[in-house]
């Protein structure tokens, strides 16, 4: 049984087919790639994994679970985190709380249990805020954590998204574009922490990328897709020899 | 946490001890018609806290208040009025059973008022939080409506047009205040767990908020729900603070006055919305000067109803204009920031001497 696995995935839009019959399997620890010209249907590959469109067809198994049809909160909680193309972090509250609250989902307090402090939520709190602290510290935010999100530069804000998908405890990490807008030095950075975290947490990383030169050194597979059609996959190499994605990315010659 | 946690605790107790003896004072020596706007003051900030809850915390734009309080303002009625009153004030058609035979005490038709408007906010809660933003704002609106409507056609129950009449005047300061208190105990302790952080993930980016896990419709219920309870029991007090209610006390200007004060003391600001209740209401008084006739040398101004409005539409106008945030912005009260203060201010006046 596949760790991951999405099978015959489509994904119309009334007449627009976004994806048609997308598969892959994932094995547990890759770094898998997903890439593709500008509407090619990458990101709504992520929103059907993640429960923000559920498929037109096709089935998503993720450790033995069909969850196609799940909400998003609900397969956040089985197991599966994102981050996204757009930076969506909670602006106006800080950095440590923007990591707290993914660990919301896993308290277990009721409501007024923590309105009233009892001993559990207590617990709780110190066990949340401990934990954002360690994973704050993990990707180098911890001497910002009582800043406000938004005033963090680019570069820092992407990886607090990292941080708070990794808060939510996750085994697979759906990665939106995440060096996108990075310098070279910052790129180089975010590598080593995609690697670093995926050996830490024992994660299965999955993600979508523009940048070549990211995604050529992490990536263990990758797969390929163009107006919502798999054109091709393999390794890095094979990937960048293949002529149907040369000519996808620059056109027939 | 908070390494001043347990200081502010003491400071916080104390305070609230003094805020009492004022009252004590207060409705020992002040005349009755400056207790009737004390009592007004704490009403509205038990109001406008629990509305602020979900239009301000949680961001859910919502104009439902004046259901939520009407409903408990007849629940706490309908219980207090003795069998033998009931049977005389409804005089076109006799209130159905088993109303007309029930009477309880004071504190547990609040409890009631508080629990049945709850239970009917929860309900309410599966309808309109399938959508949001202007339409949330919409069908809410419409549910005030309906609930005004409601009453105002249920002779047997609600006594129709004709109203309550002759409730027992039993709320005081110490109702009023007392409510207010718990109430703001539980949102501003609500907010601060991860609960009220959930929320406020809700209100700056559902769709994230998600991502992280959040049950996004859950914690709308939980904040909608809430308000209703609290909103409930002060429709309860303010039943048996004005002794007598009919549909039209519950109509869209008592939602409106609430959205003017969450609105003037800064969204999501439980501080804010304390500051602003007590001003609008405070102010709607002493602005009544405005409407009666005035003299100034040779100028004569006529008396104008309504004038009072007009002021604060443009308040509200300057308002929206110049401080968007409100007065207090999302901000919140806290005894470190006075203590700041305080200690600042020391060091100043020792410098100058």
């Amino acid at each position: 049984m596949d760790f991951f696995a999405a099978k015959n995935l489509t994904m119309k839009f009334g007449g627009l087919v976004a994806v048609n019959d997308f598969n892959i399997t994932l094995k547990r620890g890759e770094i898998v790639g997903l890439i593709g010209p500008n509407g090619a249907g990458k990101t709504t590959v992520f929103n059907m994994v993640a429960g923000y469109y559920e498929p037109t067809e096709g089935t998503i198994t993720f450790s033995k679970n069909i969850i196609n049809g799940k909400k998003a909160n609900e397969i956040t909680k089985l197991g599966i985190a994102r981050t996204f193309q757009n930076i969506r972090l909670f602006t106006e509250l800080s950095v440590i709380e923007n990591v707290m609250i993914a660990y919301h989902c896993r308290v277990k307090s009721t409501f007024l249990g923590a309105v009233l402090r009892f001993p559990l939520y207590r617990r709780e709190e110190k066990m949340m805020h401990e934990g954002a602290m360690n994973i704050l510290e993990e990707v180098g935010l911890a001497s910002l954590a009582k800043e406000r999100s938004d005033s963090l530069p680019y570069g820092q804000q992407r990886r607090l998204e990292i941080a708070r998908a990794l808060a939510t405890g996750p085994e697979l990490l759906l990665l939106d574009e995440p060096a996108a807008g990075m310098n070279p030095q910052e790129t180089q950075d975010l590598v080593d922490l995609v690697i670093r975290i995926r050996d830490n947490h024992g994660l299965t990383v999955f993600l979508i990328e523009h940048d070549m030169k990211f995604v050529m050194q992490i990536c263990e597979r990758m797969k390929v897709i163009d107006y919502g059609t798999t054109i091709a996959e393999g390794t890095p190499e094979e990937i960048q020899n293949n002529e149907r994605v040369i000519k996808a990315y620059l056109g027939e010659a | 946490m908070d390494v001043h946690h347990r200081r502010n605790q003491i400071l916080s107790i104390l305070a609230i001890g003094l805020g009492f003896v004022l009252l004590y004072l207060a409705q020992k020596y002040l005349t009755s018609y400056q207790v009737r706007i004390l009592n007004n003051c704490g009403l509205f900030i038990t109001l406008a806290v629990s509305y602020n809850l979900i239009n301000g915390v949680t961001g859910q734009f919502s104009l439902e208040p004046n259901a939520f309080v009407a409903i408990g303002a007849y629940t706490s009625a309908l219980l207090t009025l003795s069998p033998a009153e009931k049977a005389m004030s409804f005089i076109i058609e006799p209130i159905i059973w088993p109303l007309s035979v029930i009477q309880t005490p004071f504190i547990i038709s609040l409890l009631a008022a508080g629990i049945v408007t709850a239970i009917f906010g929860f309900l309410m809660g599966f309808a309109v939080f399938r959508v949001r933003g202007d339409y949330l704002a919409i069908v809410t609106l419409g549910f005030g409506e309906v609930v005004r409507v409601v009453a105002n056609n249920t002779q047997t129950i609600t006594n129709g047009p004709l109203g309550l009449k002759a409730l027992a005047p039993y709320t005081n300061v110490w109702w009023t205040w007392g409510l207010a208190l718990i109430t703001v105990f539980y949102v501003s302790r609500l907010v601060r767990t991860s609960y009220g952080m959930a929320m406020k993930a809700v209100k700056y980016d559902e769709a994230a908020a998600e991502a992280v896990g959040i049950n996004a419709f859950r914690h709308k219920m939980l904040a909608f729900t809430s308000s209703a309870f609290f909103e409930g029991i002060g429709g309860g007090l303010l039943a048996h603070l004005i002794t007598t209610i009919s549909p039209t006390l519950f109509t869209f200007f008592l939602t409106f006055n609430l959205l003017i004060m969450i609105v003037v003391g800064g969204l999501g600001s439980t501080t804010g919305a304390i500051i602003a209740a007590i001003l609008v209401t405070w102010g709607g008084e002493f602005l009544r000067f405005v409407e009666e006739p005035i003299n100034i040398f040779f100028i004569h101004i006529p008396a104008v109803p309504g004038m009072r409005m007009v002021i604060f539409s443009l308040l509200l106008v300057l308002m929206m204009i110049f401080a968007r945030h409100g007065i207090m912005g999302t901000r919140e009260f806290s005894w470190n920031w006075v203590v700041d203060r305080m200690n600042g201010l020391k060091f100043l006046l020792r410098n100058r001497g």
